[in-house]
Parts: C-alpha cells; sequence; structure tokens
C-alpha cells in the first residue's frame, strides 16, 4: 500500500510539470492582452510598451515561463496583475468559498443521486425505474446555468424566500454555518448539484441493475435473505465505483463552476477564473489553472485510496 | 405616574425624531465592475471606478460640478481653491491648495502632499512610486514636465507645452495621504486596505470581489457635500441578470446599467430608471489611410444620412439618445454645425452617386465591431441595424468581429498595422468629457499610433491648429468658442459615423431619494437619503 502511494505521489509531479506547461502556453496563446485590466482604455500603444516592460512582459516565453516556474516551487505564484494582491491569498479565498459551497452540493448530489440511483436500479424496467431516470436525465441535460437562473425568479425575486445573490449578508468573509449564510448557499448549491446527481444516479442504476443480475445475489435469496439484506450486500458493492464517480464529481465542482457562480456572485474559484480570463490577468490564470488541476490529481489519488480501503478486492501493488 | 409616561412617550419621540434626521440609511449599489476598484486613490476599471471609488473617498484639485441635472457639467475648485497661469510664461501655473483641508487618518493636506502624489504617479525612483497607480494615472496628465511646492499652501505645475487643458486633466487625479502611507509601513497593498483621502466618504470596510462600506466623512471641508446617508455599500456585480435579481429580491437598492429589455419590466414593478445625457458617443471611426472609401467627404456625409436614429431608439426601448453631432445635442460646446446629422436617404443615395457609386456598383468595405463591451451599448444588435440603413443607400458593409479587449489593442495599435485587417471602420463607443478625450486624442495629426489613439491616422493642418488653438486659449470663454469650431468642423467634415449618445441608465428601488442625475460619467452620492 505504502509503495502504490508512494509510487502514485511521484507520479503527480511530471502531470504537474505538464499542467504548469500546458496552462503557461494556453493562457498565452489566447487572445488579447494582459495590461488591458490595468490600463485605462484610451493609453496609448506607446504607453502599453513601457508598461508591458515594466511587467516583464516584453520577455520571450521561455524566459517567462522559467522565472514563473521557478517562483512557484518556492511557494510564490505572483500578484495578480488586476488587483495587485497575491495569487495564494486571491485563490486561498476562492477555494474556501468554493469548497463550501462543492461540499454541500456534493452532499447533495451524492443522496439524492444514490437513492435516485437505487430506487431506479432495484425496481428496473418499472414506472418508479422511469420517473427516477427521468429525473437523473433531467439533471444531466438541463443548463445548469439556466436552472440557476429560473430558481432565482422563483425564489428570490417572486417569493422573495431566499437571496439571490452572494456569498452572506456581509460577503465570504465572515462566513458562518448561520441560517444568515446558509440561506445564501441554497440556491447556488441545489444548482451545482443537479449534474452530479444525475451522473451519480445514471451509474448507481447501471450498479444496482448489474448486481443484481448476478449469481450471488440469488444465492442470496435462495439461502433465504430478505430485500432489506440483499439491499445491504448490493449496497456494499456498487459502494466503491459509486464513490470513485463522486470523487471525480467533488473535483470537478471545486474547479468552480463558472456559470454558476456568476450567476449567483458567488465569490469562489469559477467567479475568480471568470474574472481572470475576462480580464486576461495571466498570473491569476496560470495560478489558478495550476492549483485546481493539482486539486483534482489529489482528489483522484484520494479516491483511489478511498476505493481500495472499501474494497479489498481492489489490491494495489 | 403620568409625567412618567409623558417622559417616555417624549424620550420614544425624541429618540424617534433624532433617528430620522440623523439615520438615513444605506444604500447598496450593485456595479457593473468585477471587483472592487482600487481604492489607492487612481481607481482602476475606468470611469466606473473613478464613480464609486475615486470621487467617493478622494479629491482631485479641480472637481466637476454634479449638482446639476439640466446641463454638461463644468469644472470647479477641488483642492485648489483657485489657480492661475503665469501671464509671461503659459507653461507656468499656480495653484492654490485649500486650506484646513484633513484627510481621514487626521493629517494636512499640503502642497508638499500634493507634489508627493505626482510622485507616486510620475517619478518613478520615489519610494511612494506605484506601478499600479501610475499605469491609471499617467496617461490622464500628459502635459505635466514638473511640479513643486512653492509653500505650504502654493503648488506650481510647469507643463510641457503651453496647455489650457490642464485643469480637465487634474480632474482624474485623486489625493491619498502620505501620512497613512507612512503609517502602514510605506506599502500600498496595506494602504489599499485601509485607505486616506479626503473625500466626502471614508471607506471602513473592504472584501475583494465582494464588497467595500463606505461611512460619512463628517468634517468633509465642503459642507455642502457632507453625505446624508449612514453607509454606502458598493458591491460588484458584472453579469446583468444577476444585478436585476439582486435589485428585484431587495438585495441591493440600485443597480448600473439594466438590460434596456429589463427596463419595461422593472418600471411596471415600481422601480424607478433614472437617465439623463452624458458625454459618450458611439459611433463608427473611419479609417483615413489610403485608400479608405471614407476619404471622400461625400461617403462619409452620405453614410451619417443613412443611419436611422429614431428606428435605433425604438430597439433599444428609448435608451438613447440620436446623435446630431460628435457631442449630444445641447453641449455646451456643440456649436452650431451646418451639416444636419439626420435621416435623409434620398441625399444619402444622391451623395453615393456623385462619388461614383451605384445601386449595381455600391461600395463595400469592411468595419471592425465587437460583441459586447464597456460603454459599446448593445453592439452586435446596433451595427446590424446600421449596416441594413447604410445598404439602403448603396454601402455594403462586411463585418469583422473581434472580442472587446482585442478591439481596444487594435484601436490602439491603428488603421494601418496589420491586426486592423485591411478594415476601413471601427465601431468604438467614446468618453467626451473634456476636450482631450473629446476631440484632440481622436484626430491629431502626431497623436496617430504608437504615440496616440488616433486610429484611423487623420490629418489635418486646419484642425491640429484649432488643437493648438484649445490648448493655448486660457481665457474659458474663449476657449469655449475655439471648442464650438472644433465640434463644427468634426461635423461638418463628418469625420465620424455618429450615430447614438448612451444615457447611463440605472435603475433604483422607490426608496432612494434625492438623487440628482449630473450629465457626467461621475456623480455625486451626498444628496441621498433612503426612505424608511
Amino acid at each position: 500500500m505504502l509503495k502504490y502511494l508512494a509510487a502514485r505521489i511521484l507520479y503527480t509531479l511530471p502531470v504537474a510539470f505538464g499542467v504548469s506547461v500546458v496552462c503557461f502556453m494556453l493562457v498565452h496563446i489566447a487572445p488579447g492582452d494582459p495590461l488591458t485590466s490595468i490600463l485605462p482604455p484610451d493609453a496609448s500603444a506607446q504607453l502599453q510598451q513601457e508598461m508591458r516592460a515594466l511587467y516583464g512582459f516584453d520577455r520571450p516565453l521561455p524566459v517567462q515561463y522559467g522565472i514563473w516556474l521557478l517562483k512557484v516551487l518556492q511557494g510564490d505564484f505572483g500578484t495578480s496583475i488586476a488587483t495587485g494582491r497575491p495569487v495564494a491569498t486571491e485563490l486561498g479565498r476562492a477555494l474556501g468559498n468554493t469548497f463550501i459551497l462543492a461540499v454541500v452540493a456534493t452532499l447533495i448530489g451524492f443522496l439524492l443521486g444514490s437513492l435516485f440511483g437505487f430506487v431506479a436500479g432495484y425496481f428496473r424496467d418499472s414506472w418508479i425505474d422511469k420517473v427516477a431516470s427521468f429525473i437523473s436525465i433531467i439533471g444531466v441535460s438541463v443548463p445548469h446555468y439556466w436552472l440557476g437562473m429560473v430558481l432565482v425568479i422563483i425564489f428570490s425575486v417572486q417569493l422573495n424566500w431566499l437571496p439571490a445573490t452572494g456569498a452572506g449578508p456581509g460577503g465570504s468573509g465572515d462566513w458562518a454555518w448561520d441560517w444568515a449564510h446558509i440561506r445564501h448557499l441554497i440556491l447556488p448549491a441545489i444548482t451545482m448539484s443537479v449534474i452530479p446527481m444525475g451522473i451519480v444516479a445514471r451509474t448507481v442504476r447501471a450498479l444496482v441493475a448489474d448486481i443484481l443480475s448476478q449469481e450471488f445475489v440469488s444465492g442470496l435469496r435462495a439461502k433465504g435473505l430478505m430485500d432489506v439484506g440483499v439491499f445491504r450486500h448490493v449496497v456494499k458493492n456498487a459502494a466503491p465505483t459509486a464513490l470513485a464517480v463522486m470523487g471525480l464529481q467533488l473535483g470537478y465542482l471545486l474547479g468552480g463552476s463558472i456559470l454558476i457562480e456568476t450567476v449567483f456572485s458567488w465569490p469562489g474559484t469559477g467567479f475568480l477564473l471568470g474574472q481572470a480570463i475576462f480580464q486576461r490577468d495571466l498570473p491569476l490564470l496560470q495560478g489558478a489553472i495550476l492549483v485546481l488541476a493539482m486539486v483534482f490529481v489529489v482528489l483522484n489519488l484520494l479516491v483511489d485510496i478511498v476505493q481500495s480501503l472499501i474494497d479489498p478486492r481492489v489490491q494495489r501493488t | 405616574m403620568k409625567v412618567t409616561s409623558l417622559a417616555f412617550a417624549a424620550a420614544l419621540a425624541g429618540s424617534l425624531f433624532s433617528q430620522s434626521a440623523l439615520a438615513q440609511g444605506t444604500l447598496r449599489i450593485a456595479m457593473t465592475a468585477s471587483d472592487v476598484p482600487l481604492t489607492t486613490g487612481q481607481p482602476d476599471q475606468g470611469g466606473e471606478g473613478q464613480r464609486f471609488m475615486g470621487l467617493t473617498v478622494y479629491d482631485a484639485l479641480v472637481h466637476w460640478d454634479l449638482t446639476r441635472s439640466d446641463r454638461p457639467s463644468t469644472l470647479i475648485p477641488g483642492l485648489s481653491e483657485g489657480w492661475s497661469v503665469d501671464a509671461s510664461d503659459k507653461t507656468k501655473w499656480t495653484f492654490r491648495i485649500r486650506p484646513g483641508v484633513k484627510f481621514h487618518d487626521g493629517s494636512e493636506l499640503t502642497a508638499e502632499a500634493v507634489a508627493w502624489n505626482f510622485d507616486k504617479l510620475l517619478k518613478q525612483d520615489a519610494p511612494q512610486f506605484d506601478q499600479r497607480q501610475a499605469a491609471q494615472g499617467r496617461s490622464r496628465i500628459p502635459a505635466i514636465a514638473s511640479y513643486r511646492a512653492v509653500d505650504k499652501l502654493t503648488l506650481e505645475i510647469v507643463t510641457r507645452t503651453p496647455d489650457a487643458t490642464l485643469p480637465y486633466q487634474l480632474a482624474w487625479i485623486g489625493i491619498s495621504s502620505p501620512a497613512q502611507w507612512e503609517k502602514v509601513g510605506r506599502n500600498w497593498q496595506e494602504f489599499a486596505k485601509t485607505p486616506s483621502g479626503t473625500g466626502p466618504w471614508r471607506l471602513v470596510g473592504l472584501t475583494p470581489r465582494e464588497r467595500a462600506e463606505m461611512v460619512p466623512n463628517k468634517d468633509y471641508w465642503d459642507k455642502t457635500r457632507v453625505p446624508k446617508l449612514d453607509r454606502l455599500v458598493l458591491i460588484p456585480m458584472p453579469e446583468t441578470n444577476t444585478r436585476i435579481a439582486a435589485l428585484r429580491s431587495g438585495q441591493v437598492d440600485w443597480i448600473e446599467a439594466p438590460a434596456p429589455d429589463a427596463v419595461p419590466s422593472l418600471r411596471t414593478a415600481g422601480y424607478q430608471i433614472v437617465s439623463n445625457a452624458y458625454p459618450h458617443n458611439w459611433t463608427w471611426h473611419f479609417s483615413r489611410v489610403d485608400g479608405s472609401p471614407w476619404n471622400d467627404i461625400r461617403v462619409r456625409r452620405a453614410a451619417n444620412l443613412a443611419v436611422d436614429r429614431e428606428g435605433l431608439k425604438e430597439l433599444l426601448g428609448g435608451l438613447m439618445i440620436p446623435a446630431e453631432g460628435f457631442m449630444p445635442p445641447g453641449h455646451q460646446w456643440f456649436g452650431k454645425p451646418s451639416f444636419k446629422v439626420t435621416r435623409d436617404l434620398a441625399h444619402a443615395r444622391q451623395l453615393m452617386a456623385e462619388a461614383g457609386y451605384t445601386p449595381a456598383k455600391p461600395l463595400q468595405t469592411k468595419i471592425l465591431i465587437s460583441p459586447s463591451g464597456s460603454g459599446q451599448m448593445q453592439p452586435l444588435a446596433m451595427n446590424e441595424f446600421v449596416q441594413q440603413n447604410l445598404a439602403e443607400a448603396g454601402i455594403k458593409i462586411d463585418f469583422e468581429v473581434v472580442e472587446w479587449n482585442t478591439l481596444i489593442n487594435i484601436w490602439r495599435a491603428g488603421a494601418r498595422h496589420e491586426t486592423s485587417r485591411g478594415a476601413t471602420g471601427m465601431n468604438y463607443s467614446y468618453f467626451i468629457q473634456d476636450p482631450f478625450t473629446g476631440f484632440i486624442r481622436h484626430l491629431q495629426c502626431d497623436l496617430q499610433p504608437p504615440a496616440g489613439t488616433n486610429w484611423g491616422h487623420y490629418c489635418d493642418p486646419e484642425m491640429d491648429k484649432l488643437f493648438n488653438a484649445i490648448r493655448n486659449t486660457f481665457d474659458p470663454v474663449e476657449q469655449q468658442k475655439v471648442l464650438e469650431a472644433v465640434h463644427e468642423k468634426y461635423v461638418n467634415d463628418a469625420l465620424f459615423l455618429m450615430v447614438t449618445h448612451d444615457v447611463n441608465a440605472r435603475a433604483m428601488s422607490g426608496k432612494v431619494r434625492g438623487f440628482v442625475q449630473a450629465q457626467n460619467w461621475f456623480q455625486d452620492f451626498s444628496t441621498i437619503t433612503m426612505a424608511p
């Protein structure tokens, strides 16, 4: 197990290097100017060139990359061009906010997805299966930003029950798990949970249907096990794969959703990335993509470990 | 018992009265910006940044008069109570610094402090030089060659050449507190968290990308501008629908730039839609390089006569002012142009025929446009509308759509640059609030790229002579006449496709009272109160 863990950690190094090269090159290939956000629109091309030199953007790309990588290895992600604040600070704050949203959305998605999946799989081809499958297909198919706007119109604008935007009455700086803050979380979390709910439901349905058709289930029934007992065995068998799917979904959600976080003005990584893209804030964009990619890699690793702990058959050597 | 009750009632009434007299509520504004504008004195985020973070926390030496909504704003004394230019040397200006003004940290405003602020923007080896503020401020004060504090309350500024537009340039420069900068460890990043200016509002809370909170500066030097509200909250909210939802769910009281198609429903729901003319225009900037069809005045005039501005107004739900010139109608520099910018299709067709174009052989050319962008209004729909109008006069337009930030860079690079992709025009909206941004920068010969932003490479000695006259006419009345002459030439020569002016619409709850929307990019929030 330890050897496996060490190998997996070592594998992350070339992945991280590859990600760093790709994200650095991608953000530089994209059209636009990194100084757009800090120069007034009427600044001349001459002033633009002067500022470009001041910020070091006039150097060859490999040199810029080398300097950036050296700093990143020392834990310095640089400074956001648009805000002048350290990228690490910006990212830390946004990751914290997205973490709250993603975890809650994953929990909702996993619980509902598992419920619909199990029910659909257990009662395959019945009307219950059709209803549950319909809900999961809707979850995967509906554009979530559209759903977010519809929820806002219903629950914020029309009914005035829940706030439409923000991460708390005074912003995210003083986040607390009280009603004043949680009510800000409800709509974005529900919107964000819809896709993982659909994916988990479809996966679990297929798993349950497959497990139920296996011989050991017939064996269990032949031994006189009641439905509840059989159900326990099915859950145990389906759990590793379902957990793996959930882990991947959590990874996606931790990357933030640019659209959902923009619709709800939720100050997370998606919102941050969206703004960094529009402002051509290269240091922020590079730092954010790298950190999010690494979060994803680490989550994958954790899921593998948890999977192997839950299911002894998944032995890694 | 009776006495006690009466005393209690009196105390209650007194307390209620004092609350209504003092407590004027909190105003929450959703800005279109994606972040709280830079708080150190020279805000980013363009005109919106200056509106919300520049002229609230800070003052400039020269202010815009924002008290009237019925006429365009003019300059008035700010932190300088008066200024004069040396009669024998027109490059030498003297600014008298207003006595008794205190920064929010309690330190005193002096001429030395103002000079320190210019160093912050212009002197790269000064300890207080700030790259971020310099990026914003340097291009605003191109005239300044040097400056010095003559005594505690006298500042001398020397310009590179005689330049009567200096006061307009200085209206951009916010004065930060040197004492506060020292106090926070000579660090602008720290200063940004606890900034100190002399403005009518003090910043008391800042959550980056989420909100800024301000309270009144009760000791503000201009007693007519001491804010009446208890608190002003600024919330960045770049997405239009999110702003509307926030307003309609009661999370904010005021939103900037509601989408035109949302305005009728907001009105029906009882929200106030406030708008006014202001110095903005939405144009097509013509290329004047060799081979451009716009070098022919008949073609330029024909295009201007082909545009159906009333139809466009209908398309925008009434939220525009049809152009009659480069400046909005009624502007003090409008003058009396002889060419009438109106819809006259027959005349347009005749001019095109005279220029050698017929329905069988129409003029075909390419225009650069963007799908969105600050101040660009609804560029796709509007450009397609204009495209149809021009086609009726025999001008067939092909669009090259580029992303807004790319368009800005093409605009900086000039029409001759390869990035302009052979286009002979560009849809661009302009901030036209002062002589430089309004006129000079677009058309002065030596401001062709890369030195400036004369994108079309226009050069006319006669126009340059007028620009020099603006800079060398120090008497405001005489300068006004020159500015009128410049505008008349802009219109008579049809130097741009003059289409429309935005109206700076904002939507607000019925509780917002006392707001006077000045004909300016900037606004004063001091007069506002919130109804209970």
